[in-house]
């Protein structure tokens, strides 16, 4: 055999490694639902879930609780689903939290809680004004 | 209005479009046409139209300067991304917030290295520059803005647009020449000298890997498939090396100005550039040993063609708004993703359909190379290298396959890893061991002739003081982890290996070191990223045990700290110390107390209240106006080691209403082994009305001593009656004291007074006093002649607070000097093909 096709046969197995682990690394979108059971069949597998803070009549968002020393906060969130549940995030708030029309918690339950590793926020009109501001 | 110089803009752009398009004509006669005198004809006209091509471009960039910079608000590009007190050095990152000027930067490039290359490659020029123009006029038609009439298909978007065209205000209605006074400024996030320099040096880096693909397609379509590489070679160096330094400078600004901790996220828009650049190193490499041994044309072909194509993939992955919901920076579409996605698949179908037809006409040696070749080794580096980009490309893909899949009626709901970091790192820190070991050993065949006897006695030397490093190394910095060990191994044996090279062509020829000073660098790199990345550690961590429920499970720990104002708390060897916030005055630098100065009705403005001094220097006197920057506070933490200062660090918090509402960053405590990193996490909500706890009274005369809070010695020192309170002149028969209250804090002793006031003989007012740093207000109740003494009021409050985060990075340094390494290496080496 040649060195260039025994070169070319591990080029190869590499390409298949790394297709392979990228299939399965990737994360995916679910619900809460699906969360849970997946986490009930043992896998702590890190999932997305994508949600909105529940708001009662007054548009103020419920369920918030921060720890006596602010350095942690669980909320609600409601999935696509409308299911609802509590999530545990192991940082302090951030402070444009309760304006963000989406919530992505990317995390998975332990023990019937889900905690969130990481928190992306899709706050409105992040780049995009449509009214003119003051100074006008 | 300013009518004449948005149209004059908008008339350039399309000149540029046009006289792109002729030149692109012009060329491709002179290139195809036989006849010579025909020939110069049509290249004379090709020159000229290019002339006036790269006139435009330059009138373009002119007239969209004259907007941003003259404030003419009247147009969308200056409104949204200037304003009247953006500081003059950052009217150039306007330029390249909107998407349109970015475009405008990369044309500018092309344009500069277009002149160059009729300057300088007279045989190459016509079929090169075919591709060239063809390139710019794709990029103008992206900034053309115009509507086709009849489809209705709007063509490119306008840095010309006016606000009312762009913005559906109903102002507009009423007044249609409205002009808003002020603009929407740049992202304060930008104004940083980094993102002044940041984005051209990249978009250099974008347009130099040009000319090689240009010459590449020339060599194909003239059929001249081994002379191209000489020319183009040169510029791949340069580009491999400006590009580069754009990649770190980004991730530089990041690790100064973001708060993840660290310079590389393996965020979607990163990994897109960072792809063609290792594809272009790799290029570089098969190339070099094409013009050694004949050996690795075709493959030079197809990456120089790749480097390419990646670099247009990720220009249509950033800006058409597909990784919208998987990176945290991608532009917003701009309606341009069609226009795009034809730019892409035009170079892409154009190129390959060329190699194809040509592929059986390259020549190629089918001669074996030896394990003991050069070649061979640098064969083997360039696969790496590829194997490298194709493992991060494909994941950033991810999102592109869920829009291929849903175009075909499907539904996918794959999302990028959930952990980007972890995923790549642990594949990337295996080719970077792969990467090293390959280009340490390779280079000890920079004589060609070398067999086994001979390599193992050149390799003994250093693989002994690559060893004895390594024992030194681990020993000191505790490294066990055993992936970390071998990549610190094969670092340190790429460092070595090539040290010596360097050693014997030193004696040589030291024009030719540039190959080994440049691997030097990037074994110093991966030794510093390692580090930095594997060894960074979180400092802040907290141990007071509160948690927000019990049922958590106990991994569920914090890496952040809540500091109260100067009250120190250990961390990390040293103790820290809130000292409380600080303004940052526009004209000098340093920083000022909060408390040492009064707001004016202009938020860029404040007055200062008493003499101003920072670190022993007097910025300014009481009573000066100072311009400030009123979206930054920062947020003075002071560390002492042994009772003595070792760093005040300003981690700074930006009210960003672009970015989501509030970005932290962080500041560097540098050492040359290690970096401390520090930034807020939680400031204090200053909306939020205190609450203050209940009065405690207490009776004192003048000079007593007491205790507030039970430690804060407090005097009354003088109670002296005035005839005016706050400029406001009394009447004659009101009565008013003011209480002179001395109160030692922690540092410094405060002097407040509250003022007492009987108005109109009866009614009785009272001015309290409250001191900021020690959250404590003091009112003067009563005054009790009988008994000579005062009844002062205290309140107590919850002390200033700040929760902030500190990790340790070691040996970052050693990176940032590698990249220097690097830059010079590739300088040497491309000053040695430039010669040529």
């Amino acid at each position: 055999m040649k060195k260039s096709h025994i070169l070319a046969i591990g080029v190869i197995a590499v390409a298949i490694v790394i297709i392979i682990s990228t299939a399965g690394d990737a994360s995916t979108y679910v619900n809460f639902e699906q969360a849970y059971q997946l986490a009930s069949t043992g896998s702590s597998t890190q999932v997305h879930v994508v949600g909105q803070l529940p708001k009662d009549g007054a548009g103020q968002v419920v369920g918030i609780e921060k720890s006596t020393d602010n350095l942690s906060f669980s909320f609600l969130l409601l999935d696509d689903n409308n299911k609802e549940q509590k999530v545990f995030y192991n940082e302090p708030m951030p402070p444009d939290f309760l304006r963000s029309e989406k919530v992505v918690v990317i995390g998975n339950y332990q023990n019937s809680q889900f905690i969130a590793k990481k928190i992306l926020l899709k706050c409105p009109s992040k780049y995009q004004e449509q009214k003119l501001n003051a100074g006008v | 209005m300013h009518y004449l110089i948005g149209n004059l803009g908008h008339l350039l752009v399309i000149t540029a479009f046009v006289t792109s398009l002729l030149s692109a004509f012009a060329y491709w006669k002179a290139t195809t046409l036989k006849e010579i005198k025909e020939k110069n004809s049509w290249l004379t006209n090709a020159r000229f139209a290019f002339v006036a091509h790269v006139l435009a471009i330059f009138g373009v960039v002119a007239a969209l300067f004259t907007i941003i910079y003259k404030h003419y608000f009247e147009y969308h590009y200056a409104y949204a991304h200037s304003s009247l007190h953006l500081p003059g050095q950052y009217m150039l990152s306007c330029y390249w917030e909107g998407q349109e000027g970015s475009f405008l930067l990369w044309m500018f490039w092309h344009a500069i290295i277009g002149l160059i290359l009729i300057k300088t490659q007279k045989s190459w020029e016509a079929p090169t520059m075919v591709v060239f123009t063809l390139v710019q006029a794709f990029l103008t038609s992206m900034i053309l803005g115009v509507v086709i009439p009849g489809i209705d298909l709007k063509l490119g978007s306008s840095p010309f647009i006016l606000l009312r065209d762009a913005m559906d205000d109903p102002i507009f209605k009423l007044q249609p020449d409205f002009i808003p006074k002020d603009g929407n400024g740049l992202n304060a996030l930008l104004q940083n000298y980094w993102m002044v320099i940041h984005p051209p040096t990249l978009f250099l880096g974008y347009a130099l890997t040009l000319p090689p693909f240009a010459f590449c397609i020339a060599g194909l379509w003239q059929k001249k498939y081994v002379e191209w590489v000489r020319p183009a070679l040169p510029w791949s160096l340069l580009g491999g090396g400006i590009l580069g330094l754009g990649i770190l400078m980004g991730g530089y600004w990041a690790y100064e100005t973001l708060n993840f901790g660290g310079y590389w996220n393996w965020d979607p828009v990163e990994n897109a550039v960072y792809v063609p650049w290792l594809i272009l190193i790799a290029s570089i490499h098969t190339m070099i040993t094409y013009k050694n041994s004949e050996t690795a044309l075709k493959s030079s072909i197809i990456l120089v063609i790749a480097v390419f194509l990646l670099l247009l993939y990720a220009t249509f992955l950033v800006r058409s708004g597909i990784l919208g919901d998987a990176s945290v920076h991608a532009f917003t579409d701009l309606g341009l993703s069609g226009q795009l996605l034809i730019y892409l698949l035009f170079f892409t179908l154009g190129a390959i359909v060329l190699a194809i037809i040509r592929w059986k006409e390259i020549p190629s040696s089918e001669k074996e190379v030896s394990t003991y070749s050069r070649e061979f080794w640098i064969f083997l580096g360039a696969t790496t290298l590829c194997l490298m980009g194709f493992q991060v490309l494909l994941p950033t893909s991810i999102p592109v396959y869920n829009k291929i899949i849903e175009m075909f009626g499907g539904a996918s709901n794959l999302a990028p890893p959930a952990n980007q970091i972890e995923f790549y790192s642990k594949f990337q820190l295996w080719f970077g061991v792969a990467v090293a070991l390959i280009s340490g050993t390779g280079q000890f065949f920079w004589w060609k002739k070398i067999d086994k006897e001979k390599l193992k006695q050149e390799m003994l030397t250093p693989l002994l003081i690559t060893l004895l490093l390594f024992a030194f190394t681990i020993a000191i910095a505790k490294v066990y982890n055993p992936a970390y060990l071998i990549l610190t191994l094969a670092g340190l044996y790429l460092i070595v290996s090539n040290f010596k090279v360097l050693f014997t062509l030193a004696k040589l020829n030291p024009k030719l070191s540039g190959g080994a000073v440049a691997h030097i660098g990037i074994g110093m790199m991966l030794i510093g990223v390692m580090f930095s990345a594997g060894y960074s550690k979180v400092v802040s961590l907290n141990n007071t045990g509160m948690l927000i429920s019990k049922e958590l499970p106990t991994e569920f720990n914090r890496d952040n700290l809540l500091l109260f104002i100067n009250e120190p708390r250990p961390m990390a060897g040293y103790d820290i110390e809130y000292r409380g916030e600080r303004l940052e005055p526009r004209r000098k630098s340093g920083y000022i107390n909060k408390n040492d100065v009064e707001l004016t009705l202009d938020p860029f403005k404040v007055v200062a209240i008493k003499d101003i001094v920072f670190q022993n220097k007097k910025l300014y006197s009481a009573k000066d106006t100072i311009e400030i920057f009123p979206e930054n506070t920062f947020y003075e933490i002071e560390l002492r080691r042994d009772g003595k200062v070792a760093a005040s660090l300003f981690p700074r918090v930006q009210i960003n209403p672009a970015m989501g509402g509030f970005i932290a960053s962080p500041d560097i405590k540098r050492k040359f082994s290690r970096d401390l990193y520090t930034h807020v996490s939680l400031p204090m909500n200053r909306e939020e009305e205190p609450e203050w706890g209940k009065l405690e009274e207490v009776k004192v005369k003048i000079g007593e001593e007491f205790f507030i809070n039970s430690k804060y010695s407090t005097t009354l020192e003088e109670i002296r009656r005035v005839d005016e309170i706050e400029g406001v002149k009394l009447a004659a028969e009101d009565v008013a004291v003011q209480a002179m209250i001395k109160v030692q804090g922690e540092h410094e002793p405060y002097t407040v007074s509250p003022f007492f006031l009987i108005k109109d003989k009866s009614q009785v007012g009272r001015l309290p006093a409250e001191i900021n740093d020690l959250g404590i207000k003091i009112t003067l109740l009563n005054i009790l002649p009988e008994t000579n003494e005062f009844l002062l009021g205290i309140n107590a409050r919850q002390k200033d607070w700040v929760v902030i985060k500190a990790l340790e990075k070691p040996l970052i340094n050693v990176l940032w000097v590698g990249t220097f390494v690097l830059m010079i290496g590739f300088g040497m080496a491309m000053v040695r093909r430039f010669k040529e």
